[in-house]
C-alpha cells in the first residue's frame, strides 16, 4: 500500500528547496508550478523541476507536480514536460468538473506516447478548491482510473464561500467530509489542506488529529518540520499494533481451520476490522516500527 | 668551621649531608619576597603594574622570543591586538606567536606580520581576513596547525617553549589569582590559558576586573603569575559569549541531529553512565535535544559531558540527566553561570582534556562524540581547516583528539553544501585520520566506517538508512557533478600536525587568494 501521510509542498522556482526536498522523507513531494511561481518565472521553474526529476535521487518518495490549469498558457507545456521527466503524478489545481480531469488526461496520454513512457503509468491527483468542485467531488473522484487522490485546498475554498479559516475549521467541516466520502466511494485517497502557521506546532497537531479522525489519508505540508508531527499522529500506538497482530494471527488460524466467524479479545472480528488492522500494520511498518514480517499481508 | 649570617657556628661538612650552605639572611635566596612590611594595599603585596609596556619590560621580552595567548574570548577578543600593537610600538621583531587559536577579530595581525613583528605562528585555527592572507602566501614560514591536545603536549614537552604568556582574564586579584566566570567580560572556563600559565617562563595577566583577594575559586593561580595589568576592556561581551546557544530551526540541521541521536540510541553506546561530547554547531547542539528525549524515555543518565559546554548540556546537568560536566571551554553565558554555581561543573585544562602524552587525558574516557566536517572522504578522513577552495577557514580544535579518544566518533554534515559535495574522493586537507572516525551522518543517509562492522549491523538492525560511503559520494555527485580539482600554488603556507607531533598534511598556497601578496 502506498502511503500518502505527508505531501511536501515545494515552490518549483526555488532551486535550493527543489534540490533538498527529498531529504525530509515525506511520502510524496509536490513541486509547484502554479500559485507559488510568478508569471515571469513559469518557464524557468518548469525547466528546474524537469531537470530535478531527471537528475536527483528520490528513492521511494512519490514525485508529484502541481501544474498550471489547462485553460491558461502554461498548463499544457507543464504536463508535457513533467511526463517527459518521469513524474509519478500530475496534480491538477482548482478542479471543478469531470471535464477538467478528462482534458488533463488527454494531454497525459499524448505525452506518454510522445516521450515513450509506459501508457497509464502517470497518475493524477486533483485539488478541489471551490464550492462547485466540492459538490462535484463524487463525479470528479470517478473521472479517471489514473486518479489516485483528491485533495482539498481550503484557502481558495473559504474565499469562494465568502468566509475565512478559523482554528476550529467549522467552515470547512462539510467540505472535508464530502471530500473524504467522495474519495472512499471511488476507492482513492483523500488529502487534507495545508496549515500555514509553521511556528504553531500545537495548532498544527490539533488539525492533523482532526483530519485523521475525519478519515483523511494524509496532509499537504508546507515545511519539513511539519512532517514528523504528521507521521507521529498517523503512527499506530504499540497497543494498536499488538492488537492488529492478534487479529491477523486469528484470521490466519481461522482460515486454516476453515471456520468463518472469529473473535479476538472477546469481540467479533469481521472484514472491516481486518482491513483496519492491515492498514495499521502498514502504517506501523512505514513508521519504522519492528513487526514480525510473517504476518505481512 | 664557619659562621652563618646569624653568627651560628657550622661545620664545613657533615656526614651524609656533604657541604652545608650557610643561612645568608631571610630575604637573600627568595628574591620575590619583598623586604618592606606593609598593609594589604602596599606594593609588596601586589603584582599590578601600570601598563602592558611596563610588564613587557619587567619580564625581559626579547626579539625572536615566543609569546602566547588563549582564545577563550573568541570573536570578542581585544587582548591579542592590544598587546601586539604595544609590542610593535616598542620596536620588537621576529616574534613567534603561539596562541591556542585565532579568530576573525585578529585580522589586524596582517599588518604586524608584514612589518616583521611576527615571524611565525602556531595555532589550532585561523579564520577571516588573516586566514585569507596566510592562504595567499603572506608568511615566509608556514603556519603550524595543531589540535588542542597536541598543543598542550607541545607546551608541556617544551616543543612550544613559551617565553611570555599574555593572558586576558575576566577577573583577577592584585596577586594574580584569576578566574573566567566573574567580571563583565566573563568567558567561563580558562582551560586553554591554564596550560600557558603553568608552563610559560613568564606570565602576564590582563584584566578589566580586579576582584578582592583571594579571587577564588581560582583557575590561574597566583604562583604562576608574574604581573597583572588592568586594562579598560579585555573584550566585547557580545563576541565573547551569547546568552544561550540557540536551538536551530533549520529543518536540515534538525534532520541530521535527529538521525545522529538515533545512531547513538542504536549504536550500543547509549548505556547507563555513558559519557558524551557535542560541539556548538547547529546540528551538534540539536543532537542534545533529541538525546535528552531518548534518555528520559529509556531512563538513562550520563556520567559526564566533556568539552565545550552549552546551555543545553547545562540544562541536562541541572535536570540530573548528566551527572558531571568537565569544561575546557564554555560556549555561552548559561555555561558560564553554571561553572560559577554548580558544584559538579568542573573546569579542566587543555592537557587534562586531550594531551595524548600525559598520564591519561579525559578524551580517553569519552564514549560518544559528535563532530562536524567541512569535507570527509571515502576513507573517512576529515577536513575542518580548509574550504573546498583550498583557503584556510577553520580550526583543528579537539577534532582529532576526541575522534580517537571516544568509543564512537560521529561526524555530522550535510551531504551537499550549497553546490559543493561534502563527501568526496580525497579531502583537501586531513585534520582527523579516517581510522579514528566511526560514523558519518548526513541529511541523505548514514555511512559506517568498515572497521566498525558491529556498529553498522546495529544501525541496520534499527532500520536506519545506512549506505556505503561511496554510495553517498555518488549520490552527492549525481546532484552536483564532480567538482574540478582545486588549484594550488607551490608554496607551502601551513603544516598540519597530528596530536602526537607528527605531520599529517601540508596546506599549499591557494590560487583563490593568489593576488593577495607581493
Amino acid at each position: 500500500m502506498k502511503l500518502r501521510r505527508t505531501m511536501l509542498y515545494v515552490p518549483g522556482n526555488n532551486s535550493g528547496m527543489v534540490k533538498d526536498a527529498h531529504i525530509y522523507r515525506s511520502d510524496s513531494i509536490m513541486f509547484d508550478l502554479e500559485d507559488s511561481v510568478s508569471l515571469r518565472e513559469k518557464d524557468s521553474a518548469r525547466l528546474l523541476v524537469f531537470n530535478a526529476l531527471k537528475t536527483l535521487y528520490y528513492g521511494e518518495i512519490e514525485k508529484v507536480v502541481r501544474v498550471n490549469t489547462l485553460d491558461g498558457p502554461f498548463g499544457r507545456e507543464d504536463v508535457l514536460a513533467m511526463v517527459a521527466a518521469g513524474v509519478d503524478a500530475i496534480r491538477l489545481p482548482k478542479t471543478e468538473t469531470v471535464d477538467d480531469i478528462v482534458q488533463v488526461e488527454k494531454v497525459v496520454v499524448e505525452a506518454e506516447k510522445r516521450f515513450g513512457r509506459v501508457p497509464g503509468s502517470t497518475k493524477l491527483m486533483a485539488a478541489i478548491e471551490s464550492a462547485k468542485g466540492i459538490l462535484n467531488a463524487r463525479e470528479i473522484a470517478l473521472a479517471s482510473p489514473r486518479l489516485v487522490a483528491i485533495a482539498i485546498g481550503a484557502e481558495d475554498y473559504v474565499t469562494d464561500l465568502h468566509t475565512t479559516r478559523s482554528p476550529e475549521g467549522t467552515e470547512i467541516f462539510v467540505a472535508r467530509s464530502l471530500l473524504v466520502m467522495a474519495a472512499r466511494a471511488a476507492g482513492i485517497m483523500a488529502i487534507d489542506t495545508v496549515y500555514a502557521d509553521v511556528n504553531n506546532e500545537d495548532g498544527f497537531s490539533r488539525e492533523v488529529r482532526l483530519a485523521k479522525q475525519l478519515g483523511f489519508d494524509g496532509k499537504s505540508v508546507i515545511h519539513p518540520l511539519q512532517i514528523p508531527i504528521v507521521n507521529a499522529i498517523y503512527t499506530p500506538t504499540k497497543t494498536e499494533v499488538e492488537k492488529s497482530l492478534r487479529i491477523i494471527a486469528a484470521i490466519r488460524e481461522a482460515e486454516e481451520r476453515g471456520s468463518g466467524v472469529i473473535s479476538v479479545d472477546g469481540r467479533m472480528v469481521d472484514k472491516p476490522i481486518v482491513e483496519r488492522a492491515l492498514r495499521n500494520l502498514e502504517l506501523a511498518r512505514a513508521s519504522g516500527i519492528e513487526i514480525n514480517e510473517e504476518v505481512r499481508s | 668551621m664557619s659562621r652563618n649570617a646569624l653568627g651560628r657556628e657550622l661545620p664545613g661538612q657533615v656526614n651524609g649531608f656533604g657541604t652545608l650552605v650557610p643561612f645568608a639572611g631571610a630575604w637573600e635566596n627568595t628574591p620575590l619576597v619583598r623586604r618592606e612590611k606593609g598593609s594589604r594595599t602596599l606594593p609588596r603585596l601586589t603584582k599590578v603594574v601600570g601598563s602592558i609596556e611596563e610588564a613587557v619590560r619587567k619580564v625581559g621580552l626579547e626579539n625572536g622570543m615566543t609569546i602566547s595567548f588563549h582564545h577563550h574570548l573568541r570573536e570578542g577578543d581585544f587582548v591579542v591586538n592590544m598587546v601586539l600593537d604595544v609590542l610593535a610600538r616598542m620596536g620588537f621583531r621576529d616574534l613567534v606567536l603561539a596562541p591556542s587559536s585565532l579568530t576573525t577579530c585578529h585580522a589586524p595581525m596582517i599588518g604586524h606580520i608584514r612589518n616583521g613583528l611576527i615571524r611565525r605562528i602556531s595555532t589550532s585555527g585561523i579564520r577571516g581576513a588573516l586566514a585569507d592572507a596566510i592562504s595567499g602566501g603572506l608568511m615566509d614560514i608556514p603556519v603550524l596547525i595543531h589540535s588542542h591536545g597536541g598543543r598542550a603536549r607541545a607546551v608541556e614537552t617544551g616543543e612550544i617553549s613559551i617565553d611570555v604568556a599574555f593572558l586576558g582574564v575576566p577577573s583577577s586579584d592584585v596577586y594574580g589569582n584569576a578566574n573566567g566566570f566573574s567580571g563583565p567580560s566573563a568567558c567561563g572556563s580558562m582551560g586553554y590559558a591554564v596550560v600557558d600559565a603553568r608552563h610559560s617562563k613568564k606570565t602576564i595577566l590582563l584584566t578589566d576586573f580586579l576582584g578582592e583577594y583571594p579571587n577564588t575559586p581560582v583557575s590561574i593561580h597566583q604562583d604562576w603569575v608574574d604581573h597583572v595589568v588592568v586594562v579598560d576592556k579585555i573584550g566585547d561581551p557580545a563576541g565573547i559569549a551569547k546568552g544561550a546557544t540557540r536551538m536551530t530551526r533549520d529543518p536540515r540541521e534538525l534532520l541530521i541531529a535527529r538521525t545522529a541521536a538515533d545512531v547513538i540510541g542504536a549504536s550500543g553506546y547509549m548505556e547507563q553512565g555513558f559519557s558524551l561530547q557535542t560541539g556548538s554547531g547547529g546540528a551538534s547542539v540539536a543532537v542534545t535535544r533529541f538525546l535528552r528525549d531518548m534518555m528520559l524515555e529509556r531512563g538513562i543518565t550520563a556520567s559526564f559531558a566533556l568539552g565545550g559546554i552549552t546551555s543545553q548540556i547545562v540544562k541536562m546537568h541541572e535536570e540530573g540527566l548528566i551527572k558531571r560536566l568537565l569544561d575546557v571551554q564554555s560556549f555561552d553565558l548559561e555555561a558560564v553561570r553554571s561553572l560559577g554555581t554548580n558544584r559538579y561543573h568542573t573546569e579542566i585544562d587543555a592537557s587534562l582534556y586531550a594531551n595524548p602524552l600525559n598520564k591519561g587525558c579525559v578524551v580517553n574516557k569519552l564514549n560518544v562524540v559528535i563532530l562536524s566536517a567541512m569535507e570527509i572522504d571515502t576513507d573517512f578522513n576529515v577536513n575542518v581547516i580548509t574550504g573546498s577552495d583550498g583557503v584556510i577557514r577553520g580550526a583543528s580544535g579537539g577534532h582529532s583528539d576526541t575522534a580517537i579518544g571516544s568509543g564512537l566518533s560521529i561526524i555530522v554534515a550535510p551531504l551537499i553544501r550549497g553546490r559543493t559535495p561534502t563527501v568526496i574522493d580525497k579531502v583537501t586537507t586531513v585534520i582527523t585520520p579516517g581510522e579514528t572516525v566511526d560514523v558519518l551522518v548526513t541529511d541523505q543517509g548514514i555511512a559506517v566506517n568498515p572497521r566498525r562492522p558491529e556498529v553498522r549491523d546495529r544501525l541496520k538492525a534499527a532500520r536506519l538508512p545506512v549506505y556505503d560511503i561511496n554510495e553517498l559520494r555518488e549520490r552527492a555527485e549525481q546532484a552536483t557533478g564532480k567538482p574540478a580539482p582545486v588549484r594550488f600554488g607551490d608554496k607551502i603556507v601551513g603544516i598540519v600536525e597530528y596530536r602526537d607531533g607528527t605531520i599529517l598534511d601540508v596546506i599549499r598556497q591557494a590560487t583563490a587568494m593568489g593576488g593577495e601578496e607581493e
